[in-house]
């Protein structure tokens, strides 16, 4: 049998489009997340001579939003083409996201010919200029033999290391040249040599601290992830005996289910993660940015602690908190080494105990007691009829956190959420992407009503492509969050973020051709969630909740860690 | 503290661009940046003076340049032994009555008058930042009428003094 062709052709490549298709091909590309526009018009035309999968969106937010849920659950870079101008200035905010939240991403943006670069021709915009401080690269192609490596170059500098965004911009004249079939060089950047082996030195004196640690903890962050280093986390944690905190992003690194699990830590942490933070002589930082919302005010984390930071990015040790132990490189690498050089288990029993009564004594809470519908309850319930093996993707804000807190995520690539930046209108369309990742998984777009509203005509890319994304509206009638935080910072005063005017949700799933379910009881929410989340179907389920409802614990900002509000009924 | 930076870097359109960017973005304040080419085809040398906060600054500073794909090379020079100096040009006022005034000044700072007309003379000056400052503060009562300095550009000496002193480390903090 004839292996399948993927150029339909097989004529050399015509055009430098050709040409970056042939590229994305050899790239091992499967899906394109874009819109076609003036500037890239030859490259759709060379598009259509493939046979490579391309998902149009309704607006380029949803494409590069689809390509960081694609990127998260798949593992692979997400591929974006966007056209010059307002294509590609449609696309920051999602680079900006995939830069914060280290996603590997290969985005190409046209650009207007190179005659008129720099003239304010018809759709220009300084693509190189806007998007340099927003990606880990970028590149505008000068000359069109350059194109294969540079492509090839984006592709690398994206997925090794610190994964981030790379841009390549694609004036219109070299897409539309005509070209000799031309070979890729090999990459050369002297400039880029990530680092994946740990210093051995620094692993013996990391084994040697947990050997005299008496409060050791593990905080494990998204490189757990990204290094797929999840197994060997796990036997580091049992053979050692230390107990693991999340960071948000780092979710599902380290079994929720698990004895010395003290959940996530942070601004909405649980106050055993905190209270561990905060007390601990050994935090063993595996893969996480020591973000601000997870440290609080740094006056008061980790004080009492020896600092080992594991992070394949030197930048970011000693970036934010003193190290005394730091590890540049893998995360997988470093446990595997870290593996050989410890001994037997630190005599921790009395710390963990301590830790233990905090996860009895203050355990996550809300309330019960009215008939509203909880949102935590519709969480929770989400968790038991997906028997915690959804894909969740969320959006930003309230909804978030209570996900976040409540679904407690069993293992690693389940979790699809904007962290860094904090994106609204991020939750819906990188469902898209992370359920395109994975077709056969139940994938959750567990989103508010206000970052919804700011992405919903995506809803088409459902319709177009029969989806099986399940979108759960956590429906308060606002801006949670903000209200949130109007009612304890700032005397209750709503300025604009009480939203009651909004769409009929159901009907506006039925005329996409969509399932629509309104709930407002818990009774009603089981009976819609068991007859609709696990078949193949899209569904849309707008949970009328308790728009009261806040979000505890919490560390207010400019607090630290250890000075929880909310932790008691 | 003003420290002594310089990155090697690719000689590509937009690198300075990218690097001034980091700078700005992260709150690094610069004091004076010159950029030339090298003994390199396609390589260029950028010597920064920056002003920050503290050692842990610097250190973010070095890291985020390197992280740079189009910085080769970077690493701060100001505890090394170095040799760092700047060019300035310094207009001065200047009649025929003072000319020879200024002359001796200059001298010995081994300065030269490189320009002359009716009522102005030119200056030029080259050595580290103390010498340089000196002449300035020295010209700066006959009217400065324009100063333009190039920067710091700097080299590690070929030889360096022995380093004793080196953090230890220690579990018990």
């Amino acid at each position: 049998m004839q292996a399948k062709m993927k150029v339909k052709e097989s004529v050399s490549p015509k055009t430098g489009a050709d040409v970056l298709m042939q590229t994305l091909i050899d790239e091992g590309v499967e899906i394109i997340f874009g819109y076609p526009g003036g500037a890239v018009l030859p490259i759709y035309d060379a598009l259509y001579r493939t046979e490579l999968r391309h998902i149009l969106p309704r607006h380029e937010q949803g494409a590069i939003h689809a390509a960081e849920g694609y990127a998260r659950i798949s593992g692979k870079p997400g591929v974006v083409i966007g056209t010059s101008g307002p294509g590609a200035t449609n696309l920051v905010t999602g680079i900006a996201d995939a830069m914060m939240d280290s996603l590997p991403l290969v985005v190409f943006t046209g650009q207007v010919a190179r005659g008129v670069i720099g003239t304010d021709a018809f759709q220009e915009a300084d693509v190189m200029g806007i998007t340099t401080p927003i990606t880990k690269h970028n590149y505008q192609i000068q000359e069109l033999e350059d194109l294969p490596r540079i492509v090839k170059e984006a592709f690398h500098i994206a997925t090794t290391g610190r994964p981030g965004p790379v841009v390549v911009d694609i004036p219109k004249d070299i897409s539309s040249e005509l070209v000799e079939p031309l070979v890729p060089e090999d990459i050369h950047l002297p400039g880029y040599q990530p680092n994946y082996l740990p210093n051995l030195l620094q692993v013996k004196k990391l084994a040697e601290a947990i050997h005299h640690a008496e409060r050791p903890v593990i905080l494990a962050g998204a490189g757990i992830i990204h290094s797929g280093a999840s197994a060997e986390l796990l036997e580091l944690v049992e053979s050692q005996g230390i107990p693991v905190a999340n960071t948000l992003l780092g979710l599902g690194s380290f079994p929720a289910d698990h004895g010395l699990f003290l959940g996530m830590a942070g601004m909405h942490g649980t106050y055993a993660a905190n209270m561990a933070l905060y007390d601990a002589d050994l935090l063993i930082n595996f893969g996480a940015r020591f973000d601000d919302r997870l440290t609080g005010n740094l006056q008061h984390f980790a004080k009492k602690a020896i600092v080992a930071h594991i992070d394949i990015d030197p930048a970011e040790i000693g970036k934010n908190v003193e190290t005394a132990i730091p590890i540049v490189a893998d995360a997988k690498e470093t446990l595997k080494a870290l593996l050989k050089e410890v001994g037997s288990a630190p005599s921790i029993t009395e710390w963990v105990e301590k830790l233990k009564t905090d996860q009895v004594k203050f355990p996550l809470w809300y309330n019960t007691d009215n008939d509203i519908l909880s949102p935590q309850y519709v969480v929770e319930r989400l968790h038991k009829v997906t028997n915690g093996e959804a894909i969740v993707v969320t959006d930003v804000g309230q909804h978030q956190m209570w996900a976040a807190q409540y679904y407690s995520f069993k293992e690693p690539k389940k979790w699809v959420t904007s962290g860094g930046l904090g994106t609204m209108g991020f939750g819906f369309p990188a469902a898209i992407g992370a359920q395109l990742a994975a077709p056969d998984k139940t994938v959750i777009a567990l989103v508010g009503d206000g970052g919804f509203q700011m992405t919903l005509q995506e809803l088409s890319v459902l319709q177009e492509h029969r989806l099986p994304v399940k979108i759960i509206i956590v429906n308060n009638t606002s801006l949670g969050m903000v209200r949130q935080w109007q009612h304890a910072f700032y005397g209750g005063r709503y300025s604009q973020s009480k939203i009651p005017v909004q769409p009929d949700f159901v009907k506006l799933a039925e005329s996409y051709d969509i399932r629509g379910f309104k709930v407002e009881t818990a009774e009603a929410l089981q009976e819609v969630f068991s007859k609709t989340l696990l078949d193949t179907e899209p569904v849309l389920i707008d949970c009328r909740v308790n728009p009261e409802e806040i979000v505890t614990p919490m560390v207010a900002p400019g607090a630290g860690i250890h000075e929880m509000i909310g932790v008691k009924p | 503290m003003k420290r002594i930076v310089i990155a090697i870097v690719n000689n590509q359109s937009g690198v300075l661009n990218r690097v001034t960017g980091l700078m700005s973005k992260r709150r690094f304040n610069i004091e004076s940046i010159s950029v030339g080419r090298t003994e390199t085809e396609g390589i260029s040398r950028m010597t920064f003076v920056v002003d920050v906060k503290d050692e842990a600054q610097s250190e973010q500073l070095v890291k985020q340049l390197h992280k740079q794909i189009d910085v080769l090379k970077v690493w701060d020079i100001t505890d090394q032994a170095i040799v760092a100096r700047e060019l300035v040009l310094i207009k001065v006022l200047s009649n025929p009555q003072i000319r020879s005034e200024i002359n001796g000044i200059v001298e010995p700072f081994r300065a030269s008058i490189i320009d002359v007309s009716r009522d102005s003379l030119t200056v030029q000056v080259t050595g580290d930042s103390d010498k340089v400052e000196a002449l300035i503060e020295l010209l700066r009562p006959y009217g400065i009428k324009e100063l333009a300095r190039t920067g710091i550009t700097a080299f590690p000496r070929g030889q360096q003094r022995q380093v004793t002193e080196m953090k230890p480390y220690s579990l018990i903090k």
